[in-house]
């Protein structure tokens, strides 16, 4: 056990190492970072001095380790296009995007698990079939794409939702939030549902393949031979079993959310991490690119991690057999 | 051979589902029009000297405004809707199917690799595939792409864009094709025709090449057609968030970022129509793609 946490912790902090590499590189090396920093009147002189108090003509690893030792920190310095401190852009945006996620996370649960175990259960009726249809479409529908439509739906058309921007925010502490205001919470309808649909299909599909494996083991044969009753036998036994792959997917679905979050934000104009960082790539705004590089980067490791280890501590077919691997137990 | 191909039972299972019908007949139709593009077109939207600005905003052919030159209307510089949609359908499929052919390339050369060879660089390359498919591959095209632009000068970047994005939807790709050739290698090599080629003395790279590979490929094609679906809507997302290609060799995903600006002024059609083009070829490639996918799988045969 001891040994499975300390090998994928250390490819985890590998994993970061590189990717603080590669957010190191972008900044230092994509053009010139006192270009970017001043304006022409600079005269050589000053930029020379400036260069020497960035410390930028110290060794390679000495602006290596400054540069991790300030992401650490949280400091990744100043935007080009904002000159405002990078961590200043990401804690103001933070809330909208993570709002919006989880949101959408939430949609994609709660409607995409019943509507799974139902196309599981009923396999050959209509309503299953033309949910399966409906998820070969929202999976070939570009998320974009669904945006916008539902923009020109219920924005232009029928003039019930907004079709940009958030709404009016409430300030809680540093947090923004958009849930407490009937404007905020209007806003948050569509993009919610644009970011849920491609995991609602995801997640319904994994639903139905896994009920309809389970329902196929032995185990349920038994029950069944043993006169429990249907309800008994789908809800006790069967859901549960069908959760544990679904929950581990939807944990490491939770990063594709992030991503698919950029799309939204940018059909919508909602202003979160992901739009600035469209932003930030569109006008090759460095600190902006390196800084979410690296954040998402953590993220996803972080969520990878937890999911490793808690499929670990879930499932004990995996316990049990190492342990008796090892000679315990 | 003709022969031998309808009295298959690929080809049974195929003309049985009227559906698989449909959609590899609109692919053919749209890769068609895509590839004679200049025959097929009704005008040459991209050819500046042929654009009347009087022209622009045209409504489609059928409602009042309408004007039978322009089927689906014209957009804000009076280019002719339908001809930029299959230019752009041309633009599409092309970085689509140049993505899925470097990302085939690369990933079946690497699984073939890392399946015959094993050992340590079995670990290595397994161990970045791993890392890499724990990011989603939109995010990876999306940073692939934004370095190159930050490396590239900036006068340079509109003609380079196509090929970066093909660099970067091909890169965030490999891995699939990668782990599943390896696999089917991994299985290959305990047979006795590896192993005689083996005794007999042949290099590993010729026996990779000449007799491993053609018995690993199936698979490759069944990921290949889904991957290419998912290549278009990549391509069409970066060109929609603005890192794709640019507005002077518009892909379908840059006409629809073009005609978002005017929906709100009601001119509907600059944007909802190559969007249903690209909705249309995704959902098509992806039937066709299910499709394969179900008749190769020896399983259920």
């Amino acid at each position: 056990m001891i040994g499975f946490v300390l090998r994928r912790l250390l490819q985890s902090i590998l994993v970061m190492l590189t990717v603080a590499l590669i957010a190191f590189g972008l900044f230092r090396y994509v053009g010139d970072p006192i270009n970017n920093l001043v304006g022409q009147d600079t005269s050589a002189v000053e930029r020379e001095q400036l260069r020497e108090k960035l410390g930028l003509d110290d060794p390679f690893l000495v602006q290596f380790a400054r540069f991790v030792k300030n992401a650490a920190k949280g400091d990744f310095g100043i935007s080009y296009r904002h000159r405002r401190p990078v961590a200043e852009l990401i804690v103001e945006r933070l809330p909208a995007t993570l709002e919006l996620s989880i949101v959408a996370a939430l949609i994609a649960l709660l409607v995409g698990v019943p509507m799974g175990v139902y196309t599981g259960l009923h396999r050959e009726g209509f309503l299953s079939r033309s949910f399966m249809t409906l998820s070969l479409v929202g999976v070939s529908l570009p998320t974009f794409l669904i945006g916008i439509l539902l923009i020109l739906l219920f924005g232009v058309v029928l003039r019930w939702l907004p079709t940009f921007g958030r709404g009016e925010v409430v300030a809680l502490g540093w947090w923004t939030t958009g849930l407490l205001t009937v404007s905020g919470l209007k806003a948050l309808i569509m993009p919610a549902i644009t970011l849920a649909l491609f995991q609602m299909t995801l997640i319904m599909r994994l639903v139905r393949a896994e009920m309809l494996e389970v329902l196929r083991t032995d185990y349920i044969k038994f029950a069944r031979a043993r006169g429990l009753s249907n309800r008994a036998i789908h809800f006790g036994h069967a859901l549960k079993n069908t959760l544990v792959p679904v929950i581990t997917i939807t944990g490491l679905q939770l990063g594709s959310i992030i991503a698919f979050a950029i799309i939204t934000e940018s059909v919508f104009q909602w202003p979160g991490m992901g739009l600035l960082f469209i932003q930030a790539i569109n006008e090759v705004d460095i600190p902006v690119m390196a800084a979410y590089l690296v954040m998402i980067a953590l993220f996803f490791v972080v969520i990878n991690l937890a999911v490793d280890l808690l499929y670990y501590l879930v499932d004990p077919r995996l316990r049990v057999d190492r342990d008796r691997a090892t000679g315990h137990g | 051979m003709i022969g031998r191909l309808l009295d298959s039972d690929l080809f049974y299972s195929f003309s049985r589902s009227p559906v698989t019908v449909l959609a590899a007949l609109v692919t053919a139709v749209m890769m068609g029009a895509a590839a004679f593009a200049p025959w097929v077109a009704p005008h040459t939207p991209f050819d500046l000297a042929t654009l009347d600005l009087l022209d622009a905003f045209l409504p489609p052919a059928w409602m009042p405004d309408g004007d039978p030159r322009y089927l689906l209307g014209t957009d804000d510089q009076g280019r002719d809707v339908l001809s930029t949609i299959i230019y752009g359908a041309r633009v599409s499929l092309l970085v689509g199917f140049a993505a899925v052919f470097l990302a085939m390339f690369l990933g079946v050369a690497l699984g073939l690799v890392s399946g015959y060879m094993g050992g340590m660089v079995d670990a290595v390359i397994m161990r970045i595939a791993d890392v890499q498919l724990s990011f989603p591959t939109i995010l990876i095209a999306l940073l692939i792409d934004g370095v190159a632009r930050g490396l590239l000068p900036r006068d340079m970047h509109e003609e380079m864009a196509i090929y970066v994005l093909i660099f970067a939807i091909g890169i965030s790709g490999w891995v699939q094709y990668a782990r599943t050739v390896r696999g089917s290698t991994l299985v290959e090599k305990r047979k006795e025709y590896v192993q005689a080629a083996q005794v007999i003395g042949i290099r590993p790279w010729l026996i990779m090449l000449r007799h491993v590979l053609p018995n690993v490929m199936g698979p490759v094609l069944v990921i290949g057609t889904i991957h290419l679906a998912i290549a278009i809507i990549t391509e069409a997302t970066l060109s929609f968030l603005g890192v794709g290609v640019p507005a002077t060799q518009p892909s379908l995903g840059t006409l629809i970022r073009i005609g978002n600006d005017f929906l709100f002024s009601g001119e509907w059609w600059i944007t909802i129509f190559p969007g249903a083009a690209l909705a249309i070829l995704v959902l098509s490639v992806n039937l066709l793609g299910d499709w394969l996918r179900d008749a190769l799988n020896p399983k259920l045969r």
